[in-house]
């Protein structure tokens, strides 16, 4: 959609965090996805417009990270981690029997335009394995049972929480602004930690036989 | 058997231990005030004495990194926190951050202090929302209390702290790639020398330390030095965080002294899956070469990972039981290194593909017995051949699974596939959840 004086006013907001411009490159690229939802070409045009560069310089941003997207992504895009921990706990299978079950290639969306799934690389939760993102949101310990239940959720517009996350599910596009560096208010939401965090804490008060 | 220490994790299991009003506390933010009085150089010298190596994998000292930061220069100096944790298997900077945001910010105010920096930057992926939420709304709650902005504390310190949200690059965490992605480039290491502590950010003097390395300063200057040193080794001071995961009982992170061995871990996290043995592990993620049952009393700290042919590295340690196929593992990580090779340099470039190729036909049983020695070829060409470290990263998996398990590859070519059920290995086999 066009941008809007409000739109123009963020950006800037956003130019001005930096010492030199050039370095908000990559969060105006997360507030164009929390915009349009993928970054557009008009998207790409204004970045460049606004830091003084040629489109091609953004493009050559925008398509060495994965998490631009260059077409539109599902409202919940999910991410199934494929890296070889969470492929062998059990991930390969997730993401094969989301893929069959909502009837998607890699890369793929919904026809409802719902849901969207990719296989991803290491989430940095390797202690939750197998485990599967939303919005980049995390879903620890999944199942292909669980991740089927959750996108059949997610299209009938009432996914789960997060397993550490906030009390709801943010859209793709409202994520993309949290990433961009506006503060949503959902912070104080959700576990301080889970479980396997707290594991050897736990045994350490065992260990010590005192209370902390 | 060792103790555990928690220190970062010490109050993890409160439900308020994100917020700034549960971190003060706990004695949160008393660090800044006694440094805040201390020279600048006596903080550099204090986590020199402590003996603190980094915690993102290389194990420099920290203090000796901060002390290469040229002084009276009239520059501006930066430092920049690497919270680009991607290393496959690595979770711990991530925990800790949803957990306790404010300890790394108490860190960085003081590492910026010691190097005279005005200007701090925190540069976290991207696919980590709620975690960025947290360390936003942290960055936010330190500024109203008058911990970050002009003239901290009335002792005229002056700090600016951003949070940079990365958009999906393993190798933005090396760290001359992550000072291109924050200038706003595509994130592709720099030729060294210069270092960043002579021209990094900006081409300006700047310290890039791991979360947990800086999030561990606080303590150090609350406690001191010698507390700090008393944990750990004859070279690998003080407490670090190991992260278990994989087919144990019980997966997650253990805080302990420098030097504990897998053997113990393993113990604590309830063992290795009920009818199961351990066949392999990375002792601090997939760029470190794999260990097997033969290194369970290994001490795990920088000399003694070393000493067994690996390194310490992230202290990810990933645990695979005799399920598990180490040629589906091994190529699983080489598509990972493909995948994320920034393309700058050709060896890594090319060679990741070609590694590739190689691993599928014999995960397959369609390559041939002189493709393991191929396999070692492109590695040896591979190594110590570009820019940065990924590429031996890219090797170290292939080379040791081959030192280990040359037999199993053999095997592949003699049964024409794998020989292992990949149901056998996942967390719900025989659970009834498909």
């Amino acid at each position: 959609m066009p941008f809007t004086e409000a739109h123009f006013d963020a950006m800037s907001k956003i130019i001005a965090r930096y010492p030199r411009s050039r370095s908000a490159i990559m969060p105006l690229l997360h507030y164009v996805q929390s915009i349009d939802g993928y970054v557009t070409e008009e998207g790409i045009e204004t970045i460049a417009e606004k830091l003084n560069l040629e489109t091609a310089e953004v493009n050559a941003v925008a398509t060495f990270y994965t998490q631009y997207k260059r077409k539109p992504v599902g409202q919940y895009h999910v991410g199934v981690c494929t890296n070889t921990l969470c492929a062998i706990m059990g991930g390969d299978e997730i993401y094969k029997s989301l893929l069959e079950h909502l009837e998607i290639e890699n890369d793929g969306v919904t026809n409802d335009g719902k849901v969207s799934v990719e296989h991803i690389e290491c989430n940095a939760a390797c202690d939750y394995a197998p485990v599967v993102m939303a919005n980049w949101e995390f879903y620890d310990n999944q199942t292909p049972a669980s991740a089927k239940n959750l996108v059949d959720a997610m299209r009938q517009g009432n996914p789960p929480a997060p397993t550490r996350g906030p009390n709801r599910l943010v859209s793709w596009k409202e994520a993309s602004a949290v990433l961009a560096g506006f503060n949503d208010g959902l912070a104080g939401e959700g576990l301080q930690a889970g479980e396997p965090t707290l594991l050897g804490l736990k045994i350490a008060k065992g260990q010590s036989g005192e209370k902390r | 058997m060792s103790a555990l220490t928690p220190v970062l994790s010490a109050f993890w299991d409160q439900k308020d231990s994100f917020t700034i009003v549960g971190y003060k506390r706990n004695g949160g933010y008393q660090a800044v005030e006694k440094a805040l009085s201390m020279e600048p150089d006596a903080i550099i010298q204090l986590v020199k004495d402590s003996g603190l190596r980094g915690r993102g994998g290389a194990g420099f000292p920290t203090g000796m990194k901060w002390g290469f930061i040229p002084q009276g220069d009239n520059k501006e100096h930066y430092l920049v926190v690497n919270a680009d944790e991607s290393e496959p298997g690595t979770c711990k900077d991530t925990p800790l951050l949803l957990a306790n945001p404010h300890v790394l910010i108490e860190g960085v105010i003081i590492a910026s202090y010691a190097i005279r920096a005005n200007h701090a930057f925190i540069y976290i992926r991207g696919e980590v929302t709620h975690v960025i939420r947290r360390v936003q709304q942290a960055i936010e709650d330190a500024y109203k209390d008058g911990l970050l902005g002009k003239n901290i504390r009335g002792k005229g310190f002056d700090l600016e702290l951003l949070l940079h949200v990365g958009a999906g690059a393993y190798i933005c965490g090396e760290e001359t790639a992550l000072l291109d992605s924050l200038e706003g480039f595509r994130g592709q290491p720099r030729l060294r020398p210069p270092f960043p502590a002579i021209a990094g950010l900006y081409a300006r003097p700047t310290v890039v330390n791991n979360v947990e390395s800086i999030a561990s300063v606080p303590s150090i200057i609350d406690k001191g030095a010698e507390w700090f040193a008393s944990m750990g080794t004859e070279k690998s001071k003080g407490y670090t965080l190991y992260s278990l995961s994989g087919h144990v009982k019980n997966p997650g992170q253990f805080e302990a002294p420098l030097g504990i061995t897998l053997r113990e871990l393993i113990d604590m996290a309830g063992g290795i899956r009920a009818g199961h043995r351990l066949k392999f592990w990375t002792p601090g993620g997939s760029s470190t070469p794999m260990f097997t049952d033969a290194h369970l009393d290994t001490p795990l700290d920088y000399e003694g990972v070393a000493a067994a042919g690996s390194t310490l590295g992230t202290k990810a340690l990933q645990i695979f039981d005799d399920t598990t196929c180490v040629v589906r593992a091994v190529l699983r990580w080489t598509e990972f290194y493909k995948h994320e090779s920034c393309g700058k340099c050709t060896p890594c470039r090319e060679g990741t593909w070609w590694l590739v190729q190689a691993l599928k036909n014999l995960e397959n049983g369609e390559g041939k017995p002189e493709d393991l020695d191929k396999l070692l070829d492109l590695c040896d060409n591979i190594m110590g051949r570009s820019f940065c470290a990924f590429a031996d990263g890219a090797a170290s998996p292939i080379i040791s699974s081959l030192q280990y398990f040359r037999d199993e590859y053999l095997e592949h070519l003699s049964t024409g596939g794998c020989p292992f059920d990949p149901a056998a290995s996942t967390l719900f086999e025989g659970v009834g959840v498909r």
